[in-house]
């Protein structure tokens, strides 16, 4: 039973194109040639460099799987919808090449929604391609349609409708076009099967015709000056960098930026990786469960430099008592973030690489130097002595969820991607792997999509074949999308799934031991009390292996004979202790001042030292 | 204008299928309220200008704008300073107005430049121009003779002047 299967291996052994590789599209150049629109649609994927689809096929998309089938692009039949849309994600943002997806019309069209929302809400670059009824049958009730469109209006960065199949190449590289620059995110692309049927014409390269969209990515210069002078002016500033640091692959122009001004750096969950976690000057993530330097650095800061991050509410808390003293410089491709949420001092439109490179530039003419931030720093350091992160042991004997995934982190190492699912597990994963690179964290952070792990680790596995990719999920979220296994365990993608099975919905039920008197009202799984179902079993039903590990000493074994095995799936069902909790905690609603470093214990802040 | 919270947006957008569902939407998915809206084609045919009544504060009304500038669709977006540009409103509305009050709905027609554009035996159809505010004075007059029924289109509005929103240099249109 070792796959990949013989089709999956010739597959992979069509070289992709150089330029591709390098996540611009190739030049092709293609004179008219007449072509059903099907035909014009795969085509198109070609020339645009795609290497990868996930997708299954139904009645209305049906005519463009037909040349789909002699394509270079290799299709990866998964076995749900979602499934698709989260691999086109994984693969997309490890990749930073555009991620696609292919459903049909109606229902397939439909399972999509999530995985576009969740794109949408972390500005992730992947184009889904829908079939749609045939044009004369749309607004009918028609079998399987649905208005994919109108359902996708508030979760795109834009979609289209297809009219004729003469739109179909321009169509298609505005999507792409769209999905890429400024502001990544979700495009998607419904086309009617009369148009995928119809006779047409196929040339190639297209003109793009997007009048309404230029996004602004150089900085304007008068903002760079401004924040360098506040910089040059702050005793106590925080770099706040968020995911369009990753995105905008401007990671190098940070490390410079942060050891130039000996500024503290704080890393939110979209941005980890971006600034090594090693790295003296990194505090950790910010945030509800964040660390409490991080938060404390934030909220005790004079001038906050944020770069491609959003002031999400699960950073600030409570806004009006967020970084009370705080200046913002607010630097972000999308200008509609800038003072959406919390005012901007310095309001900065660009990409975050041209942004940190005129930053570099503009604040070594003004630096105060390291020195200036000493008693800033003494602050800082304190506190990460006195609060690292940390957890106790489990008293009952249980495993402890936190040490399982610490292990993971220390054998697998830093050159792994790791991909979380949501929830506690997704929490420790952040806190307890070390992420010293770029496009090594893999989560859903703005939507909270539990089962995004292992569909995105499989589409992160395909994108980064020579990559070890190990999904740290939970028992909850595993049980969403794990026939996705299906797909890893036939096309040969051998991603290791790392089962934290606490038996709960365990974040759910943290809420409830601390928010509702411990009412544990339905989020006991019965994945422990009754093994239903067995992880274990399920695995190999699913064509892969299946280990358990249900006690500390077994846990690095276990791990290291996972690492071993890389000619198929590998799932762990690490059994843990249900009680472990997330810590530190900024309750929701509450202000960050407020956060509490383990039960009933808060930080002492000591307000004279400022 | 009635509040000083109501702000005019003329909204350029690709005259395509759908736009409008995207400009209205995003002001309801985001919470901002619309007074009014109106739509229709401009001099250049692919080019269909929106004009918008948004009732926000300053710091709401930037990020309205901002959210309409991210839709690919919208192409340019002014504000009109209610002093320095012309705002109408159309109203047609059906009053009773048999023989003994008919005089006197007719001089109230008069006074606000206003026509009649249906007669019935009990009833006249009246049609008016302009903006909110005056519209909202005929109504006052009208409303003791009793309005049966109305209808009213969304404020348009157009800068003073010579210079023209549609030349301008943000917009790139076909």
């Amino acid at each position: 039973m070792t796959r990949p299967t013989p089709e999956t291996l010739a597959h992979r052994a069509t070289p992709a194109t150089v330029a591709a590789a390098a996540g611009t599209p190739a030049v092709v150049t293609v004179p008219p040639t007449p072509i059903s629109g099907a035909g014009s649609l795969v085509r198109s994927l070609e020339a645009l460099g795609v290497e990868v689809a996930f997708g299954i096929p139904g009645g209305a998309i049906l005519p463009a799987y037909d040349p789909l089938y002699d394509s270079k692009v290799r299709h990866i039949l998964v076995r749900h919808e979602q499934g698709a849309g989260h691999a086109a994600t994984g693969y997309a943002q490890a990749t930073g090449k555009v991620g696609v997806c292919i459903a049909t019309s109606g229902p397939g069209a439909t399972n999509l929604v999530t995985p576009i929302a969740d794109a949408y809400m972390d500005s992730v670059p992947i184009v889904a391609i829908t079939g749609q009824v045939a044009r004369p049958a749309i607004g009918t009730d028609a079998f399987q349609e649905a208005d994919i469109q109108g359902i996708t209006l508030p979760i795109t960065k834009h979609n289209f409708l297809i009219q004729t199949p003469e739109e179909i190449p321009r169509i298609m590289a505005e999507a792409f076009h769209l999905a890429l620059t400024g502001r990544p995110g979700p495009v998607l692309v419904d086309v009617p099967k009369d148009v995928l049927q119809a006779a047409t014409t196929f040339a190639w390269p297209p003109t793009l015709d997007l009048p309404g969209y230029r996004p602004t990515l150089h900085p304007h210069g008068k903002q760079i000056r401004e924040a360098a002078r506040l910089i040059a002016a702050a005793k106590r500033p925080v770099l706040y960098v968020g995911g369009g640091v990753l995105k905008a692959g401007a990671t190098e122009g940070l490390r410079k930026l942060a050891e130039s001004t000996g500024i503290p750096v704080v890393t939110t969950l979209m941005a980890l990786g971006a600034f090594p976690d090693s790295h003296p000057q990194h505090l950790g993530m910010p945030g509800m469960h964040g660390t409490v330097p991080a938060v404390y650095a934030l909220q005790k800061a004079d001038l906050l430099v944020t770069l491609g991050a959003r002031f999400d509410d699960r950073v600030t808390g409570k806004l009006d008592s967020f970084a009370p003293d705080a200046k913002v410089v607010h630097a972000d491709i999308d200008p509609a973030e800038i003072g959406k949420n919390r005012h901007a001092d310095v309001p900065i439109v660009g990409d975050a690489r041209h942004v940190i490179d005129e930053l570099i530039a503009a604040v070594s003419a003004t630096a105060g130097g390291t020195a200036a931030y000493a008693p800033w720093w003494a602050q800082l350091n304190d506190l990460r002595e006195r609060y690292p992160l940390g957890y106790d042991e489990p008293t009952d004997g249980t495993l402890a969820p936190q040490y399982v995934i610490e292990r993971i982190g220390e054998l697998v190492g830093p050159e792994a991607i790791y991909v979380a699912g949501v929830g506690q597990h997704q929490m420790w994963a952040s806190q307890f792997i070390r992420y010293e690179k770029p496009g090594t964290w893999l989560n859903s952070g703005g939507a909270g999509t539990m089962g995004y792990a292992v569909p995105a680790a499989m589409g992160a596995k395909v994108g980064r074949p020579d990559t070890a990719v190990w999904a740290i999920d939970g028992d909850g979220c595993f049980q969403m999308t794990n026939q996705e296994l299906a797909t890893c365990a036939l096309e040969g993608i051998p991603v290791k799934i790392a089962v934290i099975n606490n038996g709960n919905l365990g974040m759910v039920r943290q809420w409830q031991t601390l928010f509702y008197e411990g009412r544990y009202s339905n989020t006991e799984l019965g994945t422990h009390k009754h093994r239903i179902p067995d992880f274990v079993k399920l695995a190999e039903a699913l064509g892969c292996v299946g280990l358990r590990c249900e006690s500390k000493d077994d846990v690095d074994a276990t791990i290291k004979a996972a690492m071993e095995i890389n000619d198929r799936p590998v799932v762990i069902d690490f059994t843990v202790g249900k009680d472990a909790m997330v810590w530190p905690m900024v309750a929701a609603g509450t202000s960050n001042d407020e956060i509490m470093f383990a039960r009933d214990v808060r930080p002492a802040f000591d307000e004279d030292d400022l | 204008m009635t509040t000083l919270n109501k702000h005019t947006l003329s909204v350029l957008v690709e005259n395509k299928p759908g736009v409008l569902a995207r400009v209205s939407g995003l002001f309801s998915r985001r919470s901002f309220n619309i007074d009014s809206l109106a739509v229709g084609e401009t001099e250049n045919p692919d080019v269909s200008r929106i004009t918008i009544v948004v009732n926000a504060d300053s710091s709401p009304l930037e990020q309205v704008t901002k959210q309409l500038n991210k839709l690919v669709n919208v192409l340019k977006i002014v504000e009109l300073d209610p002093q320095q540009s012309v705002q109408r409103e159309l109203l047609l509305v059906k009053v009773r107005a048999d023989r003994t009050v008919r005089g006197q709905v007719l001089e109230t027609v008069e006074l606000f430049r206003a026509k009649v554009i249906d007669v019935a035996p009990d009833t006249l159809t009246i049609e008016a121009t302009g903006n909110p505010d005056k519209l909202d004075a005929l109504l006052r007059d009208l409303e003791p003779y009793g309005i049966k029924e109305m209808v009213q289109s969304g404020l348009v509005a157009i800068g003073r002047g010579s210079r023209s929103i549609t030349t301008g240099p943000a917009l790139r249109a076909a």
